[in-house]
């Protein structure tokens, strides 16, 4: 790699990092006033997770006596920097230069690099040496089990149909972005896809530990679970973690389910800056579309599920829905 | 930046039951329902007094819920802001001179603002804390 291609990758970073952290505090705005309107209240202004944020840096920043120093602080930079991370894998819209490190890595990697924030938050909360966090953190670990087989399925379904019909790298990003897969299928593999949507659409709030997969940080029961101790800049840091795991989970989905760019329509060719721009802002549509319908809707219709029924509903019901998903896109390919 | 300016318009708060009757906190849980909702000031509950920077107490501190008390309040990351809710944190009210109790409530823990009422409506609670945040903002322009 030469200084300049370096030097853009850096910048690219920086960029993706800012990019990442805005839109993710400007999400959770947007959805805590949308959660506010359904319930018919008035709810917080849009930028209150910016507020919320500029008031914990100026909090005391508790260590707790019987924690472990280092991996208390350390934990959330991790998580942050984790998430980060993954965000310069994830092809967005079609602007040059994106994703960061797009000819690197495929999606086996990015469901690998989805567990080290969580992973992280269990380190952190473990290290705290809080009970309520080491409740939590068990729970944890058990949510990434559970909502591992349905995601994992997915992925499956998707790199097998890559492969069969003879692409080249079926796992690479790349290769999903270029080919919208609802094009390769017929009616059979069109019904196994909508089935992987709806179990994508609920993998969301597992991933993000949102209502009605919050088992790990209960609030009413476990005090706030991992996060029980952190006080100050490292759960400012935490939220920010989350910010960003917010959009990268969502752009994952947008990713695999819905390539396309605005430019795939509208042919917009009198200038390449309009066409990025009009693209840019297409793919944040589609990131809010999917944020709406995946993460308020679903935590403003049902209550937390206790633990032992994250698992059920991971396992019974959304792995046999993917799986049955996947069995379908895999019988399409004989029937047409 | 003023601390004022960041604390009054993201105050997170945490209840605190030092041995009441529930009555006030039914009356401050009614501060964020739909009628009241106290989260268009970006107030909101939380669950662990190290994400907290309001202490809302409610009861006569009795006997038991004493050393609890002074543990919550340490453990709460500075600036820290202590509101008492209802008579009986305030005087002992309907509970005055038993032997049960070592309070009122700022005789264990600093208190900045009384809320009075058995229970207060939520109204009063809401006033008792923007009160105590104009505090707060006086005290900081004295300072500076
Ligand atoms: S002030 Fe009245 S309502 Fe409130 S806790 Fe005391 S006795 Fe109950």
């Amino acid at each position: 790699m030469n200084a300049t291609a370096l030097l853009l990758t850096v910048a690219g970073t920086i960029g993706m990092a800012l990019f990442g952290l805005f839109a993710g505090l400007w999400f959770t705005g947007i959805d805590r006033v949308l959660a506010a309107r359904m319930q018919a209240r008035i709810g917080p202004p849009v930028r209150q997770p910016f507020i919320d944020l500029s008031k914990l840096l100026v909090k005391q920043n508790v260590v707790p006596a019987n924690a472990i120093p280092w991996l208390f602080n350390g934990a959330p930079l991790l998580a942050l920097a984790s998430a980060i991370t993954i965000l310069l894998y994830i092809p967005m819209a079609a602007l040059p230069g994106l994703p960061v490190l797009g000819l690197q890595g495929d999606l086996v990697l990015i469901m690998y690099l989805l567990l080290i924030p969580g992973l992280a938050m269990v380190a952190g909360g473990l290290a705290s040496g809080s009970p309520y966090a080491t409740i939590g953190a068990q729970r944890e670990m058990v949510t990434m089990i559970a909502y591992e087989l349905p995601l994992a399925s997915t992925v499956i379904a998707f790199a097998w149909k890559l492969a069969q019909m003879n692409v080249a790298n079926p796992f690479s990003l790349s290769t999903l972005a270029a080919t919208p897969i609802w094009t390769l299928v017929g009616p059979v593999g069109f019904m196994g896809l909508l089935l992987l949507l709806a179990t994508m659409i609920l993998v969301v709030p597992g991933e993000l530990g949102r209502i009605p997969f919050d088992a790990p940080e209960a609030e009413t029961e476990i005090a706030g679970g991992l996060l029980v101790e952190y006080s100050g800049r490292n759960f400012a840091l935490f939220s920010l973690s989350l910010a960003v795991k917010t959009i990268v989970v969502t752009s994952l989905l947008v990713a695999l389910f819905f390539p396309w760019n605005l430019t795939d329509f509208v042919a917009i060719s009198c200038c390449p800056y309009l066409a990025s721009a009009a693209n840019a802002a297409f793919f944040l549509l589609k990131l809010f579309v999917v944020l709406f319908f995946s993460v308020t809707l679903v935590r403003i219709s049902v209550a937390r599920f206790r633990i032992t029924q994250v698992v059920d509903v991971y396992w019974k019901v959304l792995g046999a829905l993917s799986i049955v998903g996947l069995l379908l896109v895999m019988v399409d390919a004989y029937v047409r | 930046m003023k601390l004022s300016q960041t604390l009054g318009k993201s105050l997170w708060a945490f209840l605190f039951n030092s041995g009441s009757c529930n009555g006030c906190e039914i009356e401050s849980v009614a501060c964020v329902t739909p009628r009241y909702d106290l989260e268009r000031f970006g107030i909101k509950v939380v669950g662990s007094p190290r994400h907290a920077d309001l202490l809302l107490i409610s009861g006569p501190v009795t006997r038991k819920m004493a050393p609890r008390l002074k543990r919550v309040y340490e453990q709460m990351p500075e600036p820290k802001i202590v509101v008492c809710i209802g008579t009986c944190g305030t005087s002992g009210g309907a509970f005055y001179d038993s032997y049960t109790l070592v309070g009122p409530v700022d005789q264990v823990v600093p208190v900045d603002m009384y809320v009075p009422g058995c229970p207060p409506r939520p109204e009063a609670i809401i006033d008792g804390v923007v009160k105590v945040l104009a505090r707060l903002e006086a005290k900081e322009n004295a300072a500076s």
